[in-house]
């Protein structure tokens, strides 16, 4: 992965980290994702916006196979991250989701402390060979994560003992910590009060210098403020995708009119 | 009168009762049903639940009651010289009431009047000749102290059960009456009838309580007597365990050391045998199993749960026993004698207890948020993984308490021990000798002809005193470790 700080403005990039083609993902007899095809470029943050239930967030988890986990979940087409099919049956999903990282709508800290919550990650895949590259990884996941300097003195305090915030960055701050090159956040600021939230897309947006975001949430604001593209589903259906200075402001479709004008949704 | 047909009166008048309630309810608001502050059936609910409750309270005091007043009176009527060598005044007792019994029974056979069976003079031995030929059984001639209480007996019997009728029905009206009197449309019936379940829910829940009490109680007295026969030292330090029936119980050595071996040695075997394979069993159900093979799986194996422990014995006689034997008997390794051993027992058990603890850790694998998995998944963790660090951590407190119930009912289990572990109380590593349980010894120490006063019988609640304090032990110990290790999750 380039570590190096992209100079080149995220929208005007060409390369591709993700390319989904027709996608479609059933539950059970429901069809619940309809010929979804999108490219997400490296490198920037990339908002999911829609409707309550028109499969954004079923959409995010077919991106790092999460869907697998539910059993009458069917996913067909073909998603690709750096050229490589993610569901050809030589890929192992567990490689692929700790290349694909993942923040959820609820903050899920594990029920031990701080610091085991961020060695997770690194202990299961090895990344550390001994204690002290541990610690590293633990205290420079918690700096990228901006959460340093308030737990630094209590690592071994239980991490559901944080405010919901905190608690939520130290989820992003677990993900970073198995140094993912995508990462994916479902509604990461639903459960959280205006500051909390504040600080979290801030974070989002120092991240983007290193890790692809993709990023699913409700709030429309919080699309404009944190996102470089923006795509907009309703029903199923990718209505409609572009930066998203274009979405909001020149949309080409009729419901991403409506939607963003609040007239439904 | 009997106390069926008391007990029948009693809720024909709450029936009675509650009908005119509802009725003298309804005229009240002349015949308009929203000016009345409840609904009808609360006023009828109010008179019959007043009539009905005390009443029947009133009775079950009295029949508790007059038996402790009957047997002080008749007990004052029998002077110490009419106890015989190697009886006791209760035995008296019982051959009083056994008289009377008999009385009362030849009378209603015709064999006597009422008259000659009250009788002061009547001559006791014409008695127990006219008791014997009516087939009452009389074990011994009747003596005249004892006839004289038997007559005493029934008449106070006879008039107490009159007094209790008169006074039950008596209170019975009074109650309904008074139910009546307050019913008008302003009476708050509903606020009444709901304080009065209150009161009958509290009533449930304090007889239970009290039935704890009393089987603690009941343990304790006889233990406190057992310790007077008996030195405590010798009993909890005893390494020998040999009742002697004969001579009562002056020559037993009654050391419960021998005993407690026994039973963590086969709850041990049993729980290492329970333990992974339950647990196993239900990290399988609740985390790998499609929800078909789950739907199947988890009720056949909660039939285990419900075969009786004799079954479970039977198997261990026939099945195990033998089997084992055959490997590790003097046909085989050499090391076992019997089919009966703690081997055998334990095996069985720990099968008995396979699905109390899969069945209790699969709840509570299930009650770990789905979130928790979320997490571990969106990792890269793979599912042994994800249960080892993240699943078993946060559901430990509930599968200790599973473990530690398992254990309680390990160390109850009787029938098992009996048919598959002998009854020699023996202190011994090997795994493959016959001994035998605290319980099982319960058991052997109280059937037969037991004399409730010898030391031999008494130290069945000894036994069971010091089980009941072990597993209670175990249960704090359960909550103290749930409480320290719960790993808090939302």
């Amino acid at each position: 992965m380039n570590e190096m700080p992209n100079i080149e403005q995220a929208t005007d990039m060409t390369e591709t980290k993700i390319s989904a083609n027709k996608v479609q993902v059933y539950y059970g007899d429901t069809h619940a994702i309809k010929d979804v095809d999108i490219e997400i470029q490296p490198r920037s943050v990339t908002a999911f916006i829609g409707p309550s239930g028109c499969g954004k967030s079923t959409f995010l988890r077919t991106i790092n196979r999460m869907n697998d986990t539910i059993d009458i979940c069917r996913v067909e087409g073909s998603i690709r991250i750096d050229g490589e099919d993610i569901y050809d049956p030589k890929v192992d999903p567990v490689q692929l989701r700790a290349k694909v990282g993942m923040v959820f709508q609820k903050p899920n800290p594990f029920p031990k402390s701080i610091y085991d919550n961020i060695a997770y990650g690194p202990r299961i895949h090895g990344l550390a060979r001994n204690k002290a590259e541990l610690d590293d990884i633990v205290s420079s996941s918690l700096q990228k994560a901006g959460l340093w300097e308030e737990v630094k003195n209590r690592l071994d305090e239980p991490g559901t003992g944080m405010s919901g915030g905190q608690q939520q960055r130290l989820c992003i701050a677990r993900a970073i910590a198995v140094s993912p090159e995508v990462i994916l956040m479902d509604e990461p600021c639903s459960a959280l009060d205006p500051i909390a939230t504040a600080k979290v897309e801030e974070l989002i947006d120092e991240l983007r210098e290193n890790f692809t975001i993709v990023i699913v949430t409700h709030s429309m604001q919080q699309a404009a403020r944190v996102s470089q593209r923006t795509a907009f589903f309703h029903l199923g259906i990718l209505v409609e995708e572009g930066s998203t200075q274009d979405i909001f402001t020149n949309p080409k479709d009729k419901r991403t009119q409506d939607y963003i004008t609040g007239r439904f949704g | 009168m009997s106390l069926f047909w008391l007990i029948l009166i009693v809720l024909a008048i709450a029936v009675v009762g509650y009908v005119l309630g509802r009725a003298r309810a309804m005229s009240s608001a002349g015949g308009v049903r929203s000016a009345l502050h409840s609904l009808p059936s609360y006023y009828g609910a109010n008179v019959a639940m007043k009539a009905a409750v005390p009443a029947l309270l009133l009775l079950i005091v009295w029949l508790l009651a007059q038996p402790f007043y009957v047997n002080s009176d008749i007990s004052a009527m029998i002077p110490d010289s009419a106890i015989s060598d190697g009886s006791s005044r209760g035995l008296v007792l019982a051959e009083v009431r056994r008289a009377a019994r008999g009385l009362d029974n030849a009378v209603a056979a015709g064999a006597m009047t009422e008259e000659f069976a009250r009788n002061a003079r009547a001559d006791f031995n014409d008695i127990t000749v006219r008791l014997k030929e009516a087939g009452q059984i009389v074990t011994s001639e009747i003596t005249q102290p004892v006839l004289r209480a038997a007559q005493r007996y029934r008449v106070l019997a006879a008039a107490g059960n009159f007094y209790m009728t008169i006074a039950v029905i008596l209170v019975a009206i009074v109650g309904a009456l008074w139910g009546l009197r307050e019913t008008n449309a302003q009476f708050r019936a509903r606020n009444t009838v709901e304080k009065g379940v209150r009161v009958i829910l509290i009533a449930a829940a304090s007889i239970a309580i009290l039935t704890t009490i009393g089987i603690l109680l009941s343990l304790v007295f006889n233990t406190v007597e057992f310790f007077k026969l008996y030195p405590a030292a010798d009993f909890f330090f005893g390494l020998t365990w040999s009742p002697s029936f004969s001579g009562r119980g002056g020559s037993s050595e009654l050391g419960i050391i021998p005993l407690l071996w026994g039973t963590f040695y086969i709850s041990f075997v049993a729980l290492a045998v329970a333990v992974p394979i339950g647990l196993f069993a239900a990290i399988y159900l609740a985390e790998y199993a499609g929800s078909k093979v789950r739907a199947v799986a988890k009720p056949l194996l909660e039939i285990l749960a419900g075969i009786p422990t004799i079954v479970y014995g039977l198997f261990a006689l026939l099945t195990v026993g033998p089997l084992l034997l055959s490997v590790f008997g003097d046909n085989g390794i050499g090391i076992m004698k019997a089919g009966t051993a703690v081997m055998t027992a334990g095996l069985v058990m720990g099968v008995m207890l396979i699905p109390f603890v899969s069945s209790l850790s699969d709840d509570i694998i299930n009650a770990v948020p789905q979130a928790m998995r979320d997490g571990s998944y969106g990792l890269g963790a793979t599912k042994s993984e994800t249960v080892k660090n993240v699943i078993l951590p946060a559901a430990l407190p509930g599968i200790v308490g599973a473990i530690l119930l398992a254990a309680s009912r390990a160390i109850g289990e009787t029938m098992i021990v009996v048919l598959g572990a002998g009854a020699a109380a023996r202190l011994s590593l090997n795994p493959f000798e016959a001994m035998t349980t605290v319980t099982a010894k319960i058991v052997s120490q109280l059937t037969g002809d037991a004399d409730f006063a010898s030391p031999v019988a008494l130290v069945a609640f000894a036994l069971g005193m010091t089980l009941f304090v072990v597993t209670l032990g175990l249960n704090i110990v359960a909550l103290y470790i749930v409480r320290k290790y719960r790993e808090q999750y939302d």
